[in-house]
């Protein structure tokens, strides 16, 4: 069963999960998880560079931007012209113009500040950004999202890191419904049944940092949601049984032994 | 040590000597980084990657440069 390549702002990907490269043990560790993942998108954060440590080795040697599709994100930005400063010094580098906004409104829950991204996207979508927003699970503001030209929209399934699984699925399958760009959970991912959960969903991809590189074998976990996200999108393609209150054999109910 | 005025920067918030105007370029191969690796901004002002050689650095400019690191 040949699936339709995974569309993204005009690119085109065979995966459809989506690995962050925070928490790793080192590069090295990084590369071989993102290896496992079978991803071809990694999203990355922009910091300043190092001065006083000049011989520190870079994120890119281990993640070749000719192999990867790499994503800037915006985190730690708490307004709007932070994200959009960020998404500007990013294309900068040279890798494109997909970028992972989210501006964040609260420090413990790590939720969204909706108004602010909005306003970021609107900015970014103008200056010719492939904006992919992290938002959180309201049908109404993965909408206007849609409406102001984002290339996807990605709502979280629970807060970011906290592993809880899809929180809220009946707002996302509404998302999904009125979505006429890729629909992406991002964030709040456990283990690998809820990445599946999310493509049976129909889910158009997933993206996660935490699930995988908090895990006690970070490489097996990799392979894990890799394995996940291609079940759960079989399944979709597939086509589930409905749900029933009450049995049908499996069996024929003729030919019984008498 | 030099008797010359000492002039400098402020890099990543840091001060950072600068021995007079300098052009981007040769600040970036001193501090031993690569273009396609890195992204810079002075006084607030992004600089476009085609315009690192025409760029000239001068005591007392806000340098900011930034690199990609692991995050989600």
């Amino acid at each position: 069963m040949q699936d339709t390549p995974f569309e993204l702002g005009g690119l085109k990907f065979q995966s459809r999960l989506i690995v962050g490269t925070g928490k790793y043990r080192d590069f090295a560790e990084t590369k071989a998880a993102v290896e496992a993942s079978g991803a071809e998108i990694v999203t990355v954060a922009v910091r300043r560079v190092n001065i006083t440590d000049r011989g520190k080795e870079n994120l890119l040697d281990y993640l070749d931007p000719k192999r990867y599709q790499i994503l800037p994100n915006t985190a730690g930005c708490f307004t709007a012209d932070e994200a959009i400063r960020t998404c500007r010094l990013a294309r900068e580098v040279g890798v494109g113009e997909l970028v992972k906004l989210e501006v964040i409104g609260d420090n413990r829950t790590l939720f969204p500040d909706v108004a602010a991204t909005i306003e970021a996207a609107r900015v970014l979508v103008k200056e010719g950004f492939k904006v992919m927003p992290y938002v959180t699970d309201d049908p109404v503001t993965c909408l206007r999202l849609q409406e102001i030209g984002c290339v996807a929209v990605m709502p979280l399934a629970a807060p970011i890191g906290s592993g809880l699984g899809i929180r809220n699925p009946y707002n996302l399958a509404i998302i999904i419904e009125q979505a006429k760009v890729p629909v992406i959970v991002d964030a709040g991912v456990g283990t690998a049944s809820d990445a599946a959960e999310a493509m049976e969903f129909g889910c158009d991809g997933v993206l996660m940092n935490t699930a995988i590189a908090g895990a006690k074998d970070p490489i097996a976990m990799a392979r894990a949601m890799k394995l996940a996200v291609e079940a759960g999108r079989l399944a979709y393609r597939a086509g589930r049984i409905e749900r029933k209150l009450y049995a049908t054999a499996s069996s024929p109910l003729s030919g019984l032994i008498g | 040590m030099s008797d010359s005025i000492a002039t400098s920067i402020t890099l990543n918030g840091d001060p950072y000597p600068l021995d007079g105007d300098t052009a981007l370029t040769a600040l970036l191969e001193r501090l031993s980084m690569r273009r396609g690796r890195v992204a810079v901004e002075i006084n607030h002002e992004i600089v476009p990657r085609a315009r690192y050689d025409e760029t000239i650095v001068r005591a007392g400019d806000h340098v900011e440069i930034i690199n990609f690191v692991g995050g989600g």
